[in-house]
């Protein structure tokens, strides 16, 4: 299905079609909406993480001046126990319901217990401080050590476990699932170097730049309108239905542009609160806006936990056995990624015998949510840290080792498929053949600090599922392309851009747009690194069938049957008589007197992107005076399947790279003993700035997908995956210690100098 | 309920008169009162620039500042940044360089590299870095923004 | 006929047996025909007349996208995969594998 044809269109770098809005400061963003006679909502926040509700008294905020609507647990519908799937994860509706907004009981500090709709944002932010609740508070589990020890608080009472097929009550693990191929046991016996350790990592968050923000009416027919940014308009309608009970179809939702998500805008927070202040106010618009705070202490942050990984090898260096036990916390209700990350964990590598156990626990913190490659990374550090050990311990290269033994077209992945075309070898190649690996590192910087390079894998599969596009051909020659995809990083270039290239017309002639729910066909979350390759196919699928409709409009002009013409490189031409030949555009000229509009349209549902694969190379220097580590050069290497536009690409695998740097070095939510993080800002939570990173060395490399027309993989997710591991390598490499415990920060580099000097 | 105050001063090279509660940010006044919405927020405590903008001369994150403070001074934002012979060549530069995904940061970082470029036509790359270490990028890894500031150098 | 591979969680109603050949053209009738080998399978898999929620199931290489309807053919990999976990508020929580 992969074309070898040259491209016109596909991979050049036209600039997007949205930037120009958004270097003006014209870009309407979630917070930038304001609608006549606006009202501004503002939530109270549960200052414990685990207490019982006795009693919330808003009896204070009612009475006040300015203050037209207020809501509790009381207005929300009863929602059912009912699992919906979202594109990227699945939430159960009564535990969403009771996330939004705590019904008895709060799971973490920051639960919504109440919010407020006023006529001023200060006189909300008065109203809300003026409700009275009464809490018991309760012992908290912060911990997934915590959550399963005996005697752990229960933080969801009537959950019922299920623990490898069997119900548990009474528990925090909401589940415990096993993956088991081969025999772990024989392959053990034949391996004569086994390495195994335990691997922790803090809870880190997504840290877009913009807070969750929602805005809603809803009318006296019963209709909704919610003004949003979020990266599925349609996941946002399901989600907002069900808990609301209402019909998807009364739901319009309105996306805005998006200030980044990674996965955290995804599940709803603010929506339902909104829409029933609206209500409580005769149908006045309600807009309510998270600050700093409340998106770090209420939305989602990836999983803290521990991943344990066991891995032998024989004589040859050849892996007879793996084994994991992964354990994520959860947040206060169930669903951590766990299940993505047991997919993801030995995927690097071709293992005949293999065991891996999953555990989702929950505990007192904030509800956990995608976050880019949810769960690779985490067990990449696991894996990629014990893969170095091993190669140390046998004395073989690192690349060779992973070269060796690297997954590809045919081997099993450890929770059960078979690997479909991927480029894990190549990438791994063409990082053993890069100039940073074939550099010779300098160990001495001259400045007294010490200096290493790391190197690992990672690995995501992309997902694909649905995906709509309408088009409409203008008489200028230009296409007006409609989608759902909500444009976080420049999709709305790349979408055009295969649209064009089938319609063989500039990338600036096809002009995208992203609509709300009511005015395109269903299209999941821009997520799990499908929106360029989902939407790009029914962007494709839309254009072929433009090019149909043209066709047949070209035959009646010159008067042949559609099958006398042909259409290539932009041109429809008759097969027979080389004088009639028209191009796009002059066809497109011609459609007021030959029938008028053409339109068309595509929609997908996909299967797997087919994976991705990158090799990160990391150098770095650590100061042993102060524990501080700099990152000295950075190089990505990723299977991208065919980069549509070259700039976004790289810029995927740079903003994922860095976003694990700070995960490798800084970031982590610090937890009091009450279950409060400590950090919440930006100051506190150090995310990397442009001072402590280089150049982000990118090298693409392009395995086609066989699955698409343009051979388009996801590429957004997979460069969060290595870098954490990398950095421990690199590590390890500087000091001789290796660190099992993220962040590594200045900390507990200088402890583990400490202990190792004496 | 305090009084209003009322303020006069100067916004991208137009004069402005308004009324702002005296605990109002700058930042609040120019997206609520003002209407001015291209300056973001992203923190509200001076730590990610976001709402980055010129007060007489000077970069400012404007959520530290009050609007009542901004009486009698000019203010730049990235409103005023496009004339009407097109855009600052800073904002060419990030469209041709890909220098944003999101975008939400964009706003915030053109101002503060405008105010670099004038200040310090040559700054080193180490330079361009530091100077915009008070802006956080989340998606970018800051490699296309730091590329595209070097572009207009050039 | 299909080569189906048992998840772990459902090995005790199949006495251990990890893989086994079933026959039917359809996912549908895969899993009939397991229901009929191994009783008590189905309900474990399919609920509402769907695979059920919390769990992908694999034909082939990928997950599909058909459903019960998924077309089979010879020799085929069937798989059964718990999922990113969604969590179940009171009759269950968790992998789907669940009863
Ligand atoms: S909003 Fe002002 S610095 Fe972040
Ligand atoms: S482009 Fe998204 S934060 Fe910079």
């Amino acid at each position: 299905m992969v074309s070898t044809q040259e491209y016109k269109v596909i991979g050049t770098r036209p600039i997007r079609h949205d930037g120009l809005d958004k270097v003006t400061g014209r870009a309407v963003y979630g917070a930038d909406i304001k609608l006549p006679g606006m009202l501004y909502g503002d939530v109270l926040r549960s200052p414990h993480a685990h207490a019982r509700i006795k009693s919330v008294d808003t009896s204070g905020a009612e009475a006040m001046d300015g203050v037209i609507a207020v809501m509790t647990s009381a207005d929300m519908p009863e929602a059912g126990d009912k699992i919906v799937d979202l594109g990227e994860g699945e939430i159960n509706l009564k535990y969403a319901s009771n996330h939004i907004i705590a019904s008895g009981k709060v799971n973490f500090k920051g639960h919504p217990v109440a919010a407020v709709a006023a006529t001023s944002t200060n006189i909300a932010r008065e109203a809300v401080r003026a409700i009275k609740v009464e809490y018991e508070v309760l012992p908290s589990a912060i911990t997934v050590d915590e959550a399963l020890a005996d005697g752990a608080p229960i933080i969801c009472e009537e959950m019922v476990g299920d623990d490898l097929g069997e119900e548990v009550k009474n528990t925090n693990m909401a589940s415990h699932f096993r993956h088991e191929f081969g025999d772990l046991e024989k392959g053990f016996s034949e391996a004569t170097t086994i390495v195994e350790h335990r691997y922790d990592l803090a809870m880190v968050h997504q840290g877009y730049i913009e807070p969750q923000n929602a805005t809603a009416v809803w009318n006296e027919e019963g209709r909704i309108k919610v003004w949003v940014s979020t990266q599925g308009s349609f996941s946002t309608r399901t989600q907002i239905a069900g808990v609301l009970q209402i019909d998807e179809s009364r739901i319009n939702v309105v996306p805005l542009e998006i200030g980044g998500g990674f996965g955290g805008k995804i599940p709803i927070y603010l929506e339902p609160l909104a829409a029933i202040l609206s209500k409580k106010s005769g149908g006045k618009p309600v807009r309510i806006l998270m600050d700093r705070t409340d998106v770090f202490d209420a939305t989602g942050p990836t999983p803290g936990g521990w991943v344990n990984v066991k891995m032998g090898v024989n004589d040859e260096g050849i892996i007879t056995a793996a084994e994991s036990d992964i354990r994520f916390d959860a947040g206060g209700f169930p669903g951590s990624p766990v299940g993505a990350a047991a997919m993801c964990v030995f995927s690097c590598y071709d293992i005949a015998n293999t065991r891996i156990d999953g555990y989702d626990i929950i505990v007192n913190k904030p509800k956990t949510a995608a976050y880019r490659a949810p769960g690779s990374t985490h067990v990449a550090f696991a894996t990629e840290s014990v893969v170095d050990e091993i190669c140390e311990k046998i004395g073989m290269d690192v690349v060779e080792f992973r070269l060796k033994n690297a997954s590809k077209e045919g081997s099993r992945r450890a929770d059960g498929p078979i690997f479909p075309l991927i480029g894990n070898v190549e990438t791994l190649e063409a990082s053993q053949a890069s100039p940073h690996w074939q550099s010779e590192l300098v160990r001495d910087g001259g400045n007294g600090k010490l200096r290493g390079r790391g190197i690992a894998n990672g690995y995501w599969f992309n997902i694909g599922f649905k995906s709509s596009v309408n088009l409409s051909v203008n008489t200028d020659g230009t296409v007006m392309l409609v989608e759902g995809s909500t444009d976080i990083g420049g999709t709305r270039v790349s979408i055009a851009m295969q649209a064009a290239e089938v319609l063989g017309i500039p990338a600036e002639d096809v002009r995208p747009t992203v609509v709300d729910t009511d005015s395109v066909g269903y299209t999941d979350v821009t997520g799990g690194s499908r929106t360029c390759y989902a939407t790009g196919y029914a962007a494709y699928n839309a254009a072929k069938s433009l090019i149909t409709k043209l066709t047949t409009r070209a035959a009646s002009i010159w008067d042949l049957s559609e099958d006398q013409i042909e259409f290539s490189e932009g041109k429809f031409a008759s097969k027979s008589d080389p004088e009639l030949s028209m191009t796009f555009k002059e066809l497109a000229s011609q459609l007021n007197d030959t029938g008028g509009p053409v339109n068309s349209t595509g929609a997908v549902d996909l299967e797997n992107a087919g994976g991705s694969f990158a090799t990160h190379i990391v150098d770095l220097e650590i100061d042993p005076e102060t524990g501080k580590t700099d990152v000295v050069r950075y190089t990505t290497v990723q299977d991208v399947g065919t980069a549509i536009h070259p700039s976004y690409v790289e810029g995927q695998m740079q903003g994922g790279a860095v976003q694990g740097i700070g995960w490798a070095l800084n970031e982590e939510y610090f937890m009091s003993d009450e279950g409060a993080m400590e950090n919440a800002s930006f100051l506190d939570y150090r995310m990397p700035t442009s001072l402590d990173l280089p150049e982000i060395e990118t090298i693409l490399v392009e395995v086609p997908n066989p699955v698409h027309p343009y051979g388009v993989r996801g590429v957004g997710e997979t460069p969060i995956v290595p870098p954490v591991a990398a950095i421990a390598n690199a590590i390890y490499d500087a000091l001789g210690i290796r660190l099992r415990s993220a962040p590594m920060n200045p900390g507990r580099i200088l402890v583990a100098l400490k202990e190792k000097n004496g | 309920m305090v009084d209003k105050i009322h303020v006069k001063t100067t916004i991208n090279g137009l004069p402005q008169e308004f009324l702002v509660d005296p605990f109002m940010s700058l930042l609040e006044t120019l997206r609520d009162v003002l209407n001015l919405t291209g300056t973001k927020e992203g923190c509200n405590d001076g730590n990610c620039g976001a709402c980055t903008v010129v007060l007489d001369g000077r970069i400012v994150d404007s959520c530290c500042v009050l609007g009542a403070e901004i009486e009698g001074k000019t203010v730049e934002t990235i409103e005023g940044m496009a004339g009407p012979d097109g855009l600052h060549p800073l904002q060419q530069a990030f469209l041709e360089e890909a220098a944003l995904q999101c975008g939400i940061c964009t706003p915030g970082f053109l101002v503060s590299a405008k105010a670099l470029l004038e200040r310090e036509p040559e700054a080193d790359e180490h330079r361009i870095r530091y100077w915009l270490a008070g802006n956080l990028c989340r998606c970018t890894g800051y490699d296309k923004i730091i590329k595209a500031v070097q572009k207009v150098q050039a | 006929m299909a080569r189906v591979f048992i998840p772990f969680a459902l090995r005790k109603l199949t006495d251990g047996v990890t893989e086994v050949r079933v026959s039917g053209g359809t996912l549908r009738e895969v899993i009939d025909n397991l229901e009929e080998m191994y009783p008590g399978t189905k309900e474990r898999i399919v609920e509402n007349d769907a695979i059920k929620s919390g769990l992908a199931a694999v034909v082939g290489e990928q997950p599909t996208r058909e459903g019960l309807r998924t077309k089979v053919g010879e020799d085929i990999e069937v798989h059964f995969i718990p999922h990113i976990a969604g969590g179940r508020a009171v009759a269950r929580c968790g992998s789907g594998l669940g009863r």
